[in-house]
């Protein structure tokens, strides 16, 4: 098994593991991933932010890439040595992607039901600019109807692919794609037709951003004042495995379950996303795991966990 | 055990003296205390008749601010509910309807928004959050009541009207804000 070195720190992998695979097996200083989704087969390489290092390209030949490389699409070799953020050239490169990312982007994150959960909201506080230094007019877009639970705002894409991807992987027929090139492309219907499939809404889950949204959840509440809580039931069509985010008693939207890295565990169907909002149709497992400094557990006093004193006292 | 602070006074049993039984000198101490006080400088004012004199940065009751154009900067974001640290704001969001631009700025917008000014602590943490220019303490003092109902401030006790003489003027806490200088 090939050995690889990211950070100074040693991992052994299977052969064809990528780097950012490696990395998030070693679990620290993980390089971000915008369109990359180990869900979705020929993600990856499109956005750039998981730009890494290669200072030695394996035993065989130790000469370094002469470019960085996306740590997404490369695979590992033995004995390769990668440098991440512990490279000044890699941070630098990395601002400017997300510099380019912001180009087009809103930043209308007051509005945006994403703000709280969004990946590029993450990303440019940790290497953004506060300022855009592009002079010209954004492009803007009409909202877009996907069917009547799902919006899309145009405006905020980054064009990740992932959305097409879900739609070509999960269902039998794709019904969008993305028009045009370049940086008037667009994420479309086939002439703005309904996309009705069962799992038509696990798009609004792979979204990085906020450019397809929870139509049922629009302007609801914002994500931090909502509490999520892990829940499954017997469903006929997908796992039934979901985290349900309360306000006070009430069901506010259904969402699958996602891991440390964002992704979903496991894709769920349209009837359990949309059409289950009552806590009777669902048997509620417990609080869903919030990262301690997300903004999703301001405020919220109660552990999400029994304190070693009681469960000595449940014991007994 | 000897006291942290030496302060403690060690307390005796001692028979009263004559004078002290009759109890007559103290009195008129504290009379004489009393009667002195009657000549000092009030300590209060009668107020709403007078009014004390404030900082320029003083934090008293919130305004929603409105535009050059007079819409409604809110966007019921939540950030100064997030960060109020007595929990005093709650609000809820809508969509703005078609023929509604020239009442709120952005598409989305606060339908109500309350702040409860029995929680609030007017530490203007809500100010600093706000992205939107919208949430301002002003140098008014939040009006007392006899309900404690009455202390949840709604919406048309919070936004400035729309002539251009009902405005709020904010400028120099705006200023405090943006330095960052509380």
């Amino acid at each position: 098994m090939p050995k690889v070195t990211i950070d100074d720190i040693t991992i052994e992998v299977p052969a064809g593991t990528t780097i950012l695979e490696a990395a998030r097996q070693i679990g620290v200083n993980v390089p971000p991933a915008m369109c990359y989704y180990s869900k979705l087969k020929g993600s990856g390489g499109k956005c750039r932010v998981c730009l890494v290092k290669v200072t030695k390209g394996s035993d065989k030949d130790p000469r370094p890439m002469p470019k960085l490389v996306a740590s997404c699409r490369t695979t590992v070799m033995d004995g390769m040595e990668v440098r991440n953020v512990t490279s000044p050239e890699v941070i630098e490169a990395r601002r400017g992607v997300v510099e380019f990312l912001l180009v087009n982007h809103p930043l209308d994150c007051p509005i945006c039901d994403q703000a709280g959960e969004c990946h590029l909201q993450d990303l440019s506080y940790d290497h953004g600019l506060s300022k855009s230094r592009y002079d010209f007019e954004r492009r803007t877009f009409e909202r877009i109807d996907i069917g009547d639970k799902i919006q899309l705002h145009m405006n905020r894409c980054i064009l990740c692919y992932r959305c097409t991807q879900v739609a070509e992987q999960l269902t039998p027929e794709r019904k969008h794609g993305v028009l045009y090139r370049g940086e008037v492309s667009e994420i479309s219907t086939f002439i703005a037709t309904a996309v009705d499939n069962e799992f038509s809404g696990n798009m609004i889950d792979v979204c990085p951003v906020g450019a397809l949204t929870d139509k049922t959840f629009r302007f609801k509440s914002r994500v931090w004042f909502t509490k999520p809580m892990y829940a499954h039931r017997n469903c006929p069509t997908c796992s039934g495995k979901v985290a349900l985010w309360y306000q006070g008693e009430e069901v506010l939207r259904v969402t699958s379950r996602k891991d440390k890295w964002g992704e979903s565990e496991g894709f769920i169907c349209n009837e359990c996303r949309f059409d289950k909002k009552n806590t009777s149709d669902w048997t509620i497992e417990g609080p869903a795991p919030v990262d301690r400094h997300s903004v999703i557990s301001q405020n919220h006093y109660e552990l999400p966990y029994e304190l070693p004193v009681n469960q000595k006292k449940l014991s007994n | 055990m000897q006291s942290l602070t030496n302060r403690s006074k060690v307390v005796s049993n001692k028979h009263l003296s004559l004078a002290e039984r009759l109890y007559l000198p103290a009195i008129f101490g504290g009379l004489r205390i009393t009667f002195k006080h009657m000549f000092k400088k009030k300590a209060t004012i009668s107020y709403p008749e007078e009014q004390r004199d404030h900082g320029r940065l003083y934090r008293g009751q919130h305004v929603l601010k409105r535009d050059e154009q007079g819409r409604e900067n809110c966007t019921a974001c939540g950030l100064c509910a997030v960060a109020c640290p007595a929990e005093a704001i709650t609000m809820v969001a809508g969509e703005r309807k078609k023929g509604e631009e020239h009442l709120y700025r952005e598409e989305k917008y606060a339908i109500e928004y309350n702040i409860n000014m029995l929680r609030c602590i007017f530490c203007g943490l809500c100010e600093e959050a706000c992205p939107k220019d919208a949430i301002y303490l002003t140098d008014r003092i939040a009006e007392s009541n006899y309900q404690r109902g009455q202390f949840i401030f709604t919406k048309d006790k919070l936004v400035e009207g729309i002539d251009k003489s009902d405005r709020i003027d904010v400028s120099d806490r705006r200023k405090a804000v943006r330095k960052g200088a509380m």
